[in-house]
Parts: structure tokens; sequence; C-alpha cells
């Protein structure tokens, strides 16, 4: 919309004005990852020895929640909100990580097997919201006491183990020390998953039915199987999220963290609008490493960490009052 | 079934006898289905556990529900506005643990004080947010929440070589009861809930909030206001939330920052199973009365049964499920 007004003048074709829609495109993204670089460099006032060992710890400890977060905001951006993303992950970790310590040679086909089994589990959740035509919100936390069921009943106390290869790939860097293992999986998972699917037709519907589920439904996007597909794709997510877990804890654990609530702060910080339709999954990754990096500087600098939970709270309320002032004024404007 | 809608159509048979009858009735009183349900369940209970279903267990049941019915208050206020309140924990904990630590030096009047208007205070600041700058309720109330949880845990720091335990006071009215049955907490549940039926029903705020959730540019250009409306509205929430923490940590004897966690999300429940719509504009609290006390038979039957808290939980959520479509569907005709 605003975009258009400045092309106006027959000037459409000018480099520089692709550039510029760009940038006005990205502009949350862009300002989170300055303020990423800003934070890195602060970081590195307050605690010089800050090094390698450091980002990759960073890496290995955002990896469960960036992961989520990819699932929340694609659910999210096709209109829906899944408020069992913890439990999902919870059970496809103890799955993973009971079935690695019965069968250790089998952890190939295991790991394909969850991955199977989160898109499953997404689907379902998917195929609930669109028959029953109940809210989203209301299936998915309906169906977050049913995941955590599912896992209490895999393994009633955290055990299990982790194949080695699957533990050695989330941890310790790769060709240069500053390039941690983590980062290069998260990065090759959303430029295999995602990235692709966004170019398709599914991936148009999925923005399509989020942004106005009516036009899109007489625009002949199967509103349906476009929904329940953006919930599988997040099941899928979750389950990376889960064997990530299974994979940097070395064990499953039954009892799900506050990963769901926390995936949803994060799309929100991201950029992604709850209304559905709008924002990617680069702004909520960032925005996780983001929250990630304000804690353990917290920790540097002796703070009480339960400040630092004020924090987070404070950055999250903060960050989208400015986000929705800014919408207001340009509705004014 | 399309005939059967037409208010017009004249029909010899009793509304009672129709399908669309019972249609209406479970859209209109819904607390009716929901008391059969109950009822159901408890029959459920004696059958599987002969002799289990006394007063004295209808006292116990109660004396848990209560809690969970007031926090349930919380998610249909909110919820009739299109909104939800997910600091209800938080708060809750904290103020049964502030008044645990402060009840030794100050009394237990200041003490509850103190607690209902830091509670009020968040309550506000929340209300600002959705009202004034249209923080999503869901993104204000998570992060309100974090920041409660926060400060009541720097808090407990600094309290920590004080100890102190949840007030005698709080121990009797949260869980005593009168003859072994009927339980004290309903001196303050009753009259609350009296308080939220009677304005939901009869008095203009209550009015308004029906009618900010139903349609809120309608209610805008009507003339309501609708982020006084919301002020107000999250601050009651957090205060019914700090009376729920209250009774709660009277009933188990346990003042920790985290104790209500637990009842988040079956308080959102036992609100959608009594027929609050979570868009907003639809839905009363009887309901939600009853939803509470249908998941704390639920559990306890469960329990009884010696399923472990999985089978429990897997039933828990299938329950939901399934009320909610029922809900949807027969809503679906009007």
């Amino acid at each position: 919309m605003t975009a258009t007004t400045g092309s106006l003048g027959g000037s459409r074709s000018r480099p520089t004005d692709a550039v510029m829609d760009w940038l006005r495109h990205n502009a949350w993204t862009l300002g989170l990852v300055a303020f990423l670089v800003l934070l890195l460099a602060f970081t590195k006032a307050i605690q010089p020895s800050y090094g390698p060992p450091g980002i990759q710890g960073l890496a290995s400890a955002v990896l469960p929640l960036a992961l989520a977060a990819v699932g929340q905001a694609i659910v999210v951006i096709s209109g829906g909100i899944d408020l069992s993303i913890g439990s999902i992950m919870a059970l496809t970790s103890v799955v993973s990580a009971a079935l690695m310590k019965t069968y250790p040679d089998l952890a190939i086909a295991i790991v394909i097997g969850v991955l199977v089994l989160g898109i499953v589990i997404g689907a379902v959740n998917g195929g609930l919201v669109v028959v029953t035509r109940v809210p989203d919100i209301v299936v998915t936390l309906a169906m977050s006491f049913v995941w955590a069921g599912c896992a209490l009943l895999v393994l009633k106390t955290p055990g299990g183990a982790a194949a080695v290869w699957l533990k050695d790939l989330v941890k310790g860097p790769i060709l240069v020390e500053w390039l941690p293992r983590a980062a290069v999986v998260m990065v090759v998972l959303v430029a295999v998953i995602w990235i692709p699917l966004r170019r398709t037709r599914l991936g148009l519907s999925i923005y399509a039915i989020g942004s106005n589920q009516l036009a899109a439904f007489r625009s002949g996007v199967a509103v349906g199987r476009t929904k329940i597909s953006a919930y599988a794709v997040m099941g899928l997510f979750a389950a990376l999220g889960g064997l990530s877990l299974t994979a940097s804890t070395g064990i499953g654990s039954p009892v799900p963290g506050g990963y769901t609530l926390q995936s949803v702060a994060a799309i929100v910080l991201g950029g992604v609008s709850l209304a559905g339709g709008r924002g990617g999954v680069f702004g909520p990754i960032v925005a996780v490493i983001i929250l990630q990096l304000i804690r353990s500087d917290m920790t540097f600098l002796n703070v009480n960490t339960n400040l630092a939970t004020v924090a987070n709270g404070v950055i999250l309320i903060g960050v989208v009052m400015f986000g929705s002032l800014i919408q207001m004024r340009r509705a004014r404007a | 079934m399309t005939v059967a809608g037409v208010p017009s159509a004249p029909s010899a048979r009793s509304p009672w006898l129709t399908a669309s009858g019972w249609r209406g009735l479970f859209r209109d009183r819904p607390t009716i289905p929901l008391l059969a349900l109950l009822a159901a369940l408890v029959i459920l209970s004696e059958l599987v556990r002969p002799g289990i279903v006394n007063l004295n267990w209808g006292g116990v049941m109660l004396r848990t529900a209560v809690p969970l019915a007031i926090l349930a208050g919380c998610q249909v206020l909110t919820m009739l506005t299109g909104g939800i309140d997910l600091s209800v924990g938080a708060v809750a904990s904290m103020s049964g643990f502030l008044v645990a630590t402060l009840v030794g030096d100050y009394g237990l009047v200041v003490a509850l004080l103190v607690a209902m208007g830091i509670a009020a205070i968040a309550g506000l600041l929340s209300g600002i947010g959705v009202g004034v700058f249209r923080v999503h309720p869901l993104i204000m109330t998570l992060g309100m929440g974090l920041v409660v949880f926060g400060f009541a845990n720097a808090w407990q720091l600094v309290m920590v070589q004080t100890g102190g335990g949840t007030p005698a006071e709080l121990r009797w009215i949260g869980s005593g009861s009168l003859f072994g049955i009927v339980p004290h907490s309903l001196l303050v549940f009753v009259p609350l809930a009296a308080l939220i039926l009677f304005s939901l029903r009869r008095t203009g705020y209550g009015r308004l909030l029906y009618a900010v959730g139903d349609n809120p540019i309608a209610a805008r250009l009507s003339g309501a206001r609708s982020w006084q409306v919301l002020m107000l509205l999250y601050a009651i929430s957090a205060v019914m939330a700090s009376i729920a923490g209250f009774l709660l940590s009277g009933l188990t004897n346990v003042a920790s920052v985290t104790l209500a966690d637990p009842y988040v999300l079956p308080s959102v429940a036992a609100a959608v199973i009594g027929g609050t719509s979570i868009m907003g504009g639809r839905g009363g609290y009887g309901g939600a009365i009853v939803g509470a006390l249908i998941l704390v038979v639920i559990s306890s039957l469960l329990s009884s049964l010696g399923y472990p808290e999985a089978v429990r939980q897997i039933l828990f959520g299938s329950i939901i499920v399934g009320v909610a479509a029922a809900y949807t569907r027969v809503t679906a005709e009007s």
C-alpha cells in the first residue's frame, strides 16, 4: 500500500526503488539485526573474554526455541496459533530419546520417524481446527494437554539417550571457530524446508488465508487444506525442536518447557502479526537470539536472573507497544 | 432442520421435542446441559467407586473448585471482550506469596490490601496496554505475567531469611469447612459470583463488556469508551486472580511464586466448557462455574480410578475439544 505511493511517477524501474522497497518491507527484521549487532558489541565490551565458546553456547541454547519460533511463525502467518507446540516438542523429544536408548543402531530411522510423527501431530491439530471450527487457540490449548499426556505415557521421568552423531550436530564449531554448528543446522533447515515452500503455491496460500480468509477462499484457495498443511509444517519444526532438545541434553524430558509462550513472544518480537498474513521466519529467529543474549548479558553484569525475567516481559510489552504505536500513526497519516 | 429455525413457522409440537428446541436450549442456557453432564459424571464416580459420593466428597469437590472457578471468572470477563488473561497464574501466586511474607510484620489486613493493590496496578497496566496501545491481550498479559513473576521471584530472594507461612486465617477460609461439608471459601465465592452474575446481566458495565467484544466498532460508534472499559476490566480480573491466590494458598497451605501456574490453562478450559466464546461477545459466568466443577470432578474421578496423570491429561484435552466443538456446532446455526 504505502510502497506504491512513491513509485507513482513512473520511476518504478529504478533499481534504488527496488532496494528501498526491500528495505521498507524488511525494516523490522533489519532493525532487529542491527540491534543484535549492537548487543554483541555490548557483550564483548562488558565481557572481553566473550569469544567463540560463548557464540557456540549461544547457538546451542537458542536452537530449540528458534525452531519452535519458526513453526509458530508459520501457523500464525496462516491466521492460527498453536499453544501446544511445547507439548509437541516434549512428546517428540521423549519418543526419540526412548527409542534411541532401546535401538541405538537405528538412530537415522528414528529421526525420520519422529519427523513424520511431528507432521502427523501438526496435521491432527490443524485437522481438528478445520473440522470442528473451534478457534485455534482453544483447540491447540486442549491438545497441549493431550500431547503432554502422551509424552508422560512414553516416559514418566526424564530419561532415554541420544545418538552420538546427533549430539555432535548441535555443539561445537564447524570449519572456523566462529561458526557454530547449531547455527548452520538452523540455517540449513530453514533453507531446505521453508524457503522453497514459501515460493510454492502452498506458501502463497498460507499467507493468503492468514491475510484474508474469505478473499483467499473466493480466489480459489483450498482454505482447509492449506490450514492443515501450515499446521503440519509447524509440527515438522516442533519435531525438529524436540530432536534438538534431545540432542543438546542427551535425554528426553516429558515436561514441556516454557517453549509455547516463549515462541509466541518471539514471533511477535520478530515482526509477525498475530492477526495473520504478515511477517517471516527470520525476524523471529533473530528475536530468539536477542532474548537469549540479553539473558546472558545480565548474568555477566551480575544482575539477578529474576530481573532478567522482568526485563523479558518489559521488552516484550515495550516492543509490541512500539510496533502498534507506529501502526496507529501510520493509520492516522 | 432449516424450517425449524424460522420463528414464524407455526409449530404444534412443543419446542422441547424438536431438535432445534434442544439446540436452542444448549445455545441460550448452556448451564442446563452442563449440569446434566456434571450429574452424569457424579453418577459415574459413584458407579466406579461405590460409596465415594457423599456430602464430605461434595465438600472437597467444592473446596477444590472454588479457586479454579474464580480464575475462570477472570477468563470469562476478559474473553467476553475478545481478550484473555494469561497473567492470572503469576498474579495469584504473587498475591498468596506476598501475604505469607508480609503477614508477620504488618498484620493480615494490610498484607491482603497490599497484595490486592499490587495486583490491581499490574492489571491496570495490562488494561492500558490492551485498551490504549492496542497490544494483543495474549501478548500483553503474557508479558505482564513475566514481569509479575520476576518481581515475585526477586522478592522471594529478599525474604528468604524471614520465611513466613500461610496465615491461619487464610487456611481457615481456604481449606476449612463447616461440619466438614460446607467449605468456608464459599463465604468469599458466593458473594463474588453473585456480584459477577448480577453485573454482567443488569449493569451498564456488564453490557459494555458484551458490546465491546461483540462488535467493537459498533460499540465505539454508540459512544462506548472501550479503552476505559478494558482498563477497568483487566484491573478487576487481576484483583479476582489475587483473591483466588489467597484461597489457593490457604487451600494448599503453600506459599510459592509458582503456586497457581498449573491453574492457568484449566481456567481457560473451564470458561470455554462453560460456553464463553474466545472471540468475544458471547457467554456468561454461570457456565464457567459448572465448567470448573466438571473439571474438578473429572480429575477426581480419574485419580480415584488409579489412572496415571498422563491419561488424565489426555482425557482432559479431548473433553475440552469435544465440548467446544459441540458448542460451535449448535451456535453456528443462528
